[in-house]
């Protein structure tokens, strides 16, 4: 066998892709995940169900539950409608069907193929297995109760009373004896096929089967194949679903592609995000250096000026000094000059008086 | 700085400190009872309704509110607003103390609360929204751990550590914001998996964003908020350039939580009519969604920018907090008001007095431990031997 660079290379990259994400992050693709092959489901049957609760009674039993106030027996408790407890994995309620007839619904998780319960949880205690059940695993979980919030079908209970080791508290689908190869503990019970157990493939194909060929007895819709996903619980009714307790509303996108986004975008973030506030900061600095260098040019060339004012404004000074000096000197020389004139002037005039004299004198001499 | 100036000259039996000292023991007693007799002792906390007060309140609001130190940062360190420079450490503060009660009072919400490391060490929970929450909130709590240290390593007088952790300040910065992004934002996105509960008025694809910007008039009120109070009560801790920040730091936040607060208006109604949610307004949730809207985002926001133009000082304050008061309402009507709307009255979650006093006693613990620092580290003061820069 001859392997050429490419492909080795290719198989390379995929490993250490497949060893870093484990699987595709991104939920926007055509990918859809119709639960694993041949994995187990039940499908309830509503139409034959009659309210007898021995599915609740064997589900106590087999998951070693505490006893109920009333027993099992008792079906004055389907008069009011009940809701899964940490105590109960399943019970069944009784609605008012067509006519004056009464339908009995089981509830319990509806183990769905790609479960919210599983996306929310922070420590992966839940599993959707191969087999087809959702399982919980006590041991990691922190007790936040995301799940309860995530779960569109309400089922996840937790043991409020419990103040020391509390768990969430859900229907496993008997995920051990199913193992084992056992039956379900409801569905071993069930005394009219109202359960049935059996691969979901197989399940959905009785489902149709049912619908099609008592057309005037059931909704022709198959709860539980397409809702949210998909999940391994299937149901059939003679009344639609929403009269008995079952939300039509729940769309049909699988839990985990209503998270897929915001998770998407955490990368994005973590990418972009330093490169953005690194920029802005560095436009800043770099505005403040612009800022500082044109505010150290202005004060250099105010300086400047300045100086170069004061220069002139000395010479104008030192020149008119210079002036008056000259002039002052001029002044004097002219004044001294003046003086002599004067002075000899008047010495010219004594002397002429005095040769006057003197010629006087001569005269006289 | 005297660190005995406050404490001297007051009654140890001030009114203050006997009200909070009976809210410690009333408090001590509730925490004994949540971790001896469980949930079902304390809290009206159901099957049907898993996440109460301590999550609405103590968690989403605590988060929100303690923007304030990433936003502050972020506009002096990065945004170059340098005029609020003092504003940081207590915003940092307050951040770091608001974080703290987070993961306080989250150990009275889980069921394990030991247990509370194992999303890092036992097993990575990371499809969940919550497992990218609880990183960033574990992470940024660090982030600002650190970014508090240098008024501890002053006070302490610890020079050296304190010039290496200084030198971060950007590093630390840019982190703060990025981990503030990403889980301010998952604390919405957390509801986006569970779109039958929560009223399509509430519920919307945009729900991370709409909690971003919302922590982001988080933070900035509360940084008014908690500027005003400090003024109020320890004015006297305050050097020149505290006292002088006063009016300054209302009129700079109160203008970017106008803005903050119309971009935020803008792309709520872009949300109801992305979502043509228009028909739900007439309804009684409908009704209650406009209050919010325009109550707690289009008022406020008008306002800021009346007191920012005619620089009303008084105007901003009260309008941070009512601001502050309209983050609470948005996180409880996510989180319980619009959340199992569809349930009947009879299943639906109001909180259990004790569960509030839990609530009461946790901001209590938060006040006082800012008490204790704010009169003894240099946070509304700069210390005499260190130039903040």
């Amino acid at each position: 066998m001859s392997l050429s660079r490419r492909k080795f290379l290719g198989w390379i990259g995929a490993a250490g892709m497949t060893a870093v994400a484990g699987r595709k992050a991104s939920a926007a693709t055509t990918h859809h995940f119709e639960g694993y092959p041949d994995s187990i489901a039940v499908l309830h049957d509503t139409t034959l169900c009659i309210g007898c609760r021995r599915c609740e009674g064997a589900c106590n039993a087999v998951n070693a539950l505490p006893a109920p106030e009333k027993p099992f027996t008792d079906l004055t408790v389907l008069e009011k409608d009940r809701r899964t407890t940490s105590k109960t994995y399943t019970v069944v309620n009784q609605k008012s069907g067509a006519g004056n007839g009464k339908v009995f619904v089981k509830k319990q998780c509806n183990h769905c193929l790609e479960p919210a319960c599983a996306s929310a949880c922070f420590v992966k205690a839940f599993k959707k297995t191969k087999e087809g059940a959702v399982t919980y695993d006590q041991s990691v979980c922190v007790g936040c109760r995301y799940c309860m919030i995530a779960c569109p079908f309400e089922i996840p209970t937790y043991e409020y009373d419990n103040p020391f080791s509390p768990q969430v508290m859900k229907c496993t689908m008997c995920h051990p004896r199913v193992v084992e190869g056992k039956l379900p503990g409801c569905v071993e019970s069930c005394p009219t096929e109202a359960l049935v157990f059996g691969k979901r493939d197989d399940l959905l194909k009785i489902a149709r089967q049912r619908i099609a060929r008592r057309s005037d007895t059931y909704v022709d819709h198959i709860y539980g194949e397409r809702e949210m996903g998909g999940t391994s619980w299937l149901y059939l009714s003679s009344v639609p679903f929403e009269s008995i307790g079952m939300r039509m509303d729940l769309g049909i996108t699988p839990a985990p592609e209503l998270t897929a986004g915001a998770l998407g975008a955490v990368p994005m973030v973590v990418g972009l995000w330093p490169i953005l506030l690194t920029g802005i900061y560095a436009m800043n600095k770099r505005k403040e250096k612009i800022a500082a260098e044109e505010k150290a040019q202005a004060v250099a060339s105010t300086l400047a000026d300045a100086e170069e004012k004061a220069v002139a404004r000395l010479d104008e000074v030192m020149e008119k000094a210079k002036q008056e000096k000259t002039q002052a000197i001029e002044k004097a020389i002219k004044e001294a000059l003046e003086a002599e004139a004067k002075a000899r002037a008047e010495a010219e005039s004594t002397t002429d008086q005095e040769s006057d004299v003197t010629d006087d004198s001569e005269k006289d001499a | 700085m005297s660190e005995d100036a406050t404490t001297m000259g007051k009654p140890v039996f001030s009114p203050f400190n006997i009200a909070a000292g009976v809210i410690l023991l009333v408090g001590g007693v509730l925490t004994i009872l949540r971790f001896t007799f469980g949930f079902d002792a304390v809290t009206n906390l159901s099957d049907y309704n898993p996440w109460g007060i301590w999550i609405s309140f103590d968690l989403l609001c605590g988060v929100a509110l303690a923007a304030g130190g990433f936003v502050t940062s972020a506009a002096v360190y990065l945004f170059g607003m340098k005029q609020y420079r003092v504003a940081v450490r207590p915003a940092i503060l307050t951040g770091f103390l608001g974080y703290a009660l987070v993961v306080i009072a989250l150990h009275y919400d889980v069921g394990r609360p030991w247990r509370l490391p194992y999303p890092f060490l036992v097993r990575q929970g990371t499809t969940s929204l919550l497992f990218e929450v609880a990183a960033c909130v574990a992470l940024y709590l660090t982030v600002l751990f650190i970014e508090f240290s240098p008024a501890a390593l002053e006070w302490l007088g610890l020079k050296r550590a304190r010039s290496i952790v200084v030198k971060l300040t950007l590093l630390l910065t840019i982190l703060g914001v990025v981990l503030s992004t990403l889980h301010q934002s998952s604390l919405g996105a957390l509801f986006l998996l569970a779109p039958s509960k929560l009223h399509p008025l509430w519920y919307t694809p945009y729900l991370p964003i709409y909690f971003f910007v919302t922590a982001v008039i988080a933070g900035l009120s509360m940084v008014i908020f908690e500027s005003t109070m400090a003024h109020r009560f320890f004015f006297h801790k305050m050097d020149e350039a505290h006292l002088a920040e006063k009016d300054v730091l209302p009129l700079g936040f109160g203008k970017a939580a106008a803005f903050v607060l119309a971009g935020y208006f803008i792309v709520k109604v872009i949300g109801i009519s992305t979502g043509n949610n228009w028909h739900y307004l007439a309804t009684g949730y409908g009704i209650w969604y406009l209050v919010e809207l325009l109550g707690f985002v289009a008022l406020p926001a008008f306002l800021y920018a009346v007191g920012v133009r005619d620089k009303n000082i008084t105007l901003i304050r009260w309008t941070a907090a009512w601001s502050v008061l309209g983050i609470i309402v948005n996180r409880f009507n996510v989180c319980l008001v619009a959340f199992n709307w569809h349930l009947p009255t009879s299943e639906r979650y109001f909180p259990h007095w004790m569960e509030i006093g839990i609530s009461v006693f946790i901001v209590t613990l938060g006040v006082l431990i800012y008490r204790f620092i704010v009169t003894r580290m240099p946070v509304l003061y700069e210390h005499p031997d260190y130039d903040a820069h």
